[in-house]
C-alpha cells in the first residue's frame, strides 16, 4: 500500500494522514455518465476506501465516446456493473458497491446515508434539487458537478457554512432554459476536464453563505425525511429526472400532420412535394433524407422567398412536408409556415427518429 | 463606464453571433450621478445587448432563476444584489447554471 500510493504520501499537504483519511472514506458517485465515469475512475485509482455507484440505465453506444468508464463489450448491460467493474479491475484493494437504481425520492435517503461524501453526476434538473435536499437532511456534503457543450461547473455544497442547492436557485429554472445533452451534444470529457480545470481557475468564484430563509436547510425549515420522500421533483421543475425523454408539443391540429409511413408512401407514388428538413445545419450534415430541403427554422422565416423558388420548381401544387429530428420543430415551422400563407405544410410526426423506428431501419438515428 | 460583461451557460445564445466577452461603455443613469447599479445594468442588457427571448434572461426587474451573477468573480448576493454599485473596469459576469452530466 505505501508503494502504490508513494506519490500521495510524498506530497507535503496530502501525506499519509490524507491517504489514511481517503481509506477510511466512502463516496457515493451518483450517475455513471460523461462526469462520473472519471470521477469514479479517479476515486478508485486513488484509494478511496469504499466507492459506491448509482445509476439505473444501461450502457448505450453512443455513450462511449465520453463516458470512458465503459467499454464496448459492456453495450446493453447495466452501467454500474460496467463501471464497478472497471473501478474494480484499477484498484481490487478498495469496496466497490453497485446500486442498480434510478435515485428516487423513495430510495434515496436509504442509499445516501451509507455514504460520506456525495457527487452529484447526474444529468437533469430534478435529480439535482432531490440529491441536494437529500444531503441536507442527512447532514452529508455535496460536490456537485455538471457539464454540457463547452462548459463545465464544479461546486461544493452544503459544507462548511456553504449554500445548498436551493440558496441559490430557490426557484427553479424555466423549462426553455434547461439545456439538456441529448439535444445540445456534449463534448468528450478528457477535453472537458481541461476545460472546467481553465475554468476554476478563471472563474474560482466566492458564493453566498447558506440562506437563513432557505426552505430547505435554513434554520425554520420544517423539511422533514417524509416531505422528502413525498415531493414531486418532476413537478416543482416541470421537467423528466432522465435526459431521455423529449418533452413533446403538441401544436398542430391532426389535418396538419402525418405520419412517417404515410410520407413514404407519397414518395412511392411520385406525388410532387418538397421535403423542408428544419434541422440546424450541423445536424442536417449529421444524416438527411435524400433529397431534402435544408432551411433551419431559426432562419426559416427570412429564407421564405428560396421555399418559394423550390416549390415553383416541382410544378404544380406541390405538397409541402417538413421535417425535422424528433418532431417538436417541425411543427413550430408548420405554424409559421401556415401564418405565412403556406396552407397546404405538414409535419411529419415523431421527424427522423420515427423515419428512422417504423420506415428506414438503416437510417442513422442519433 | 467602461465593463466586461461575460455571458455563460447557454446566455451567450441570447446576443449577437452567440458571443460570450462583450466589452462596453454603459452610460450612468440619467438623474446626474456617476454610478451604475446592477439594476441599471441588467435594464441596459436587456434593451441593448439581449437579441432574443429576453425572458431568459430577465424575470421582473433581475435576472431569471437559474442565472448566477458575479461581479469580479464573487457572487453578487454578497455585494448587495440589485442594489450594488459598480465601479470603473469591474468585470460582471452571468452564468446559467448546467445540468448535463
Amino acid at each position: 500500500m505505501i508503494y502504490r500510493y508513494s506519490r500521495h504520501l510524498l506530497l507535503p499537504d496530502f501525506g499519509v494522514e490524507g491517504q489514511r483519511k481517503l481509506s477510511q472514506s466512502s463516496i457515493l458517485v451518483v450517475g455513471a455518465g460523461g462526469l462520473g465515469s472519471p470521477v469514479a475512475l479517479y476515486l478508485a485509482a486513488c484509494g478511496v476506501g469504499c466507492l459506491g455507484i448509482v445509476d439505473g440505465d444501461d450502457v448505450e453506444l453512443n455513450n462511449l465516446h465520453r463516458q470512458i468508464i465503459h467499454k464496448e463489450s459492456y453495450v446493453g448491460q447495466p452501467k454500474v456493473k460496467s463501471a464497478a467493474d472497471a473501478c474494480r479491475e484499477i484498484n481490487s484493494s478498495i469496496k466497490v458497491v453497485e446500486h442498480h437504481h434510478t435515485l428516487k425520492p423513495c430510495n434515496a435517503l436509504e442509499i445516501v446515508q451509507k455514504y460520506d461524501i456525495v457527487v452529484d453526476a447526474t444529468d437533469n434538473l430534478p435529480t439535482r434539487y432531490m440529491i441536494s435536499d437529500c444531503c441536507v437532511l442527512l447532514k452529508k456534503p455535496l460536490v456537485s458537478g455538471a457539464a454540457l457543450g463547452l462548459e463545465g461547473q464544479l461546486t461544493v455544497y452544503h459544507h462548511d457554512g456553504s449554500p445548498c442547492y436551493r440558496c441559490l436557485f430557490p426557484s427553479p429554472p424555466p423549462v426553455a432554459a434547461c439545456q439538456r445533452c441529448s439535444d445540445s451534444g456534449v463534448l468528450g470529457v478528457g477535453r472537458l476536464l481541461d476545460y472546467t480545470v481553465n475554468a476554476i481557475h478563471d472563474h474560482s468564484v466566492k458564493l453566498r453563505g447558506s440562506s437563513p430563509d432557505c426552505t430547505i436547510c435554513g434554520k425554520n425549515s420544517a423539511f422533514t425525511e417524509q416531505d422528502f420522500q413525498k415531493f414531486d421533483y418532476e413537478n416543482f421543475t416541470q421537467s423528466p429526472m432522465s435526459d431521455k425523454t423529449a418533452p413533446s408539443v403538441n401544436l398542430l391540429p391532426d389535418s396538419a400532420r402525418i405520419t412517417c409511413r404515410e410520407y413514404k408512401k407519397m414518395v412511392d407514388n411520385g406525388e410532387p412535394h418538397i421535403l423542408l428538413d428544419v434541422r440546424p445545419m450541423h445536424h442536417f450534415q449529421i444524416a438527411s433524407i435524400s433529397p431534402s430541403l435544408n432551411i433551419p427554422l431559426s432562419v426559416l422565416e427570412e429564407k421564405l422567398p428560396t421555399l418559394e423558388i423550390s416549390l415553383k420548381k416541382e410544378g404544380a401544387a406541390p405538397a409541402l412536408v417538413v421535417l425535422c429530428r424528433r418532431g417538436n420543430d417541425s411543427q413550430r415551422a408548420v405554424r409559421l409556415l401556415r401564418e405565412k400563407g403556406f396552407a397546404s405544410a405538414k409535419d411529419i410526426i415523431g421527424g427522423l427518429q420515427a423515419w428512422g423506428q417504423d420506415v428506414d431501419p438503416d437510417f442513422p438515428v442519433y | 463606464m467602461h465593463l466586461t460583461l461575460e455571458f455563460g451557460g447557454g446566455l451567450e445564445l441570447l446576443l449577437e453571433n452567440s458571443t460570450k466577452v462583450h466589452k462596453v461603455e454603459v452610460p450612468p443613469k440619467e438623474d446626474g450621478q456617476a454610478t451604475v447599479t446592477m439594476r441599471g445594468l441588467l435594464t441596459w442588457v436587456k434593451d441593448s445587448l439581449i437579441k432574443e427571448r429576453p425572458e431568459m434572461f430577465v424575470k421582473g426587474d433581475s435576472v431569471r432563476p437559474g442565472v448566477l451573477v458575479l461581479i469580479n468573480d464573487c457572487d453578487w448576493e454578497l455585494c448587495g444584489g440589485l442594489d450594488a454599485e459598480l465601479e470603473e473596469k469591474d468585470v460582471v459576469v452571468f452564468i446559467s447554471t448546467l445540468h448535463g452530466g
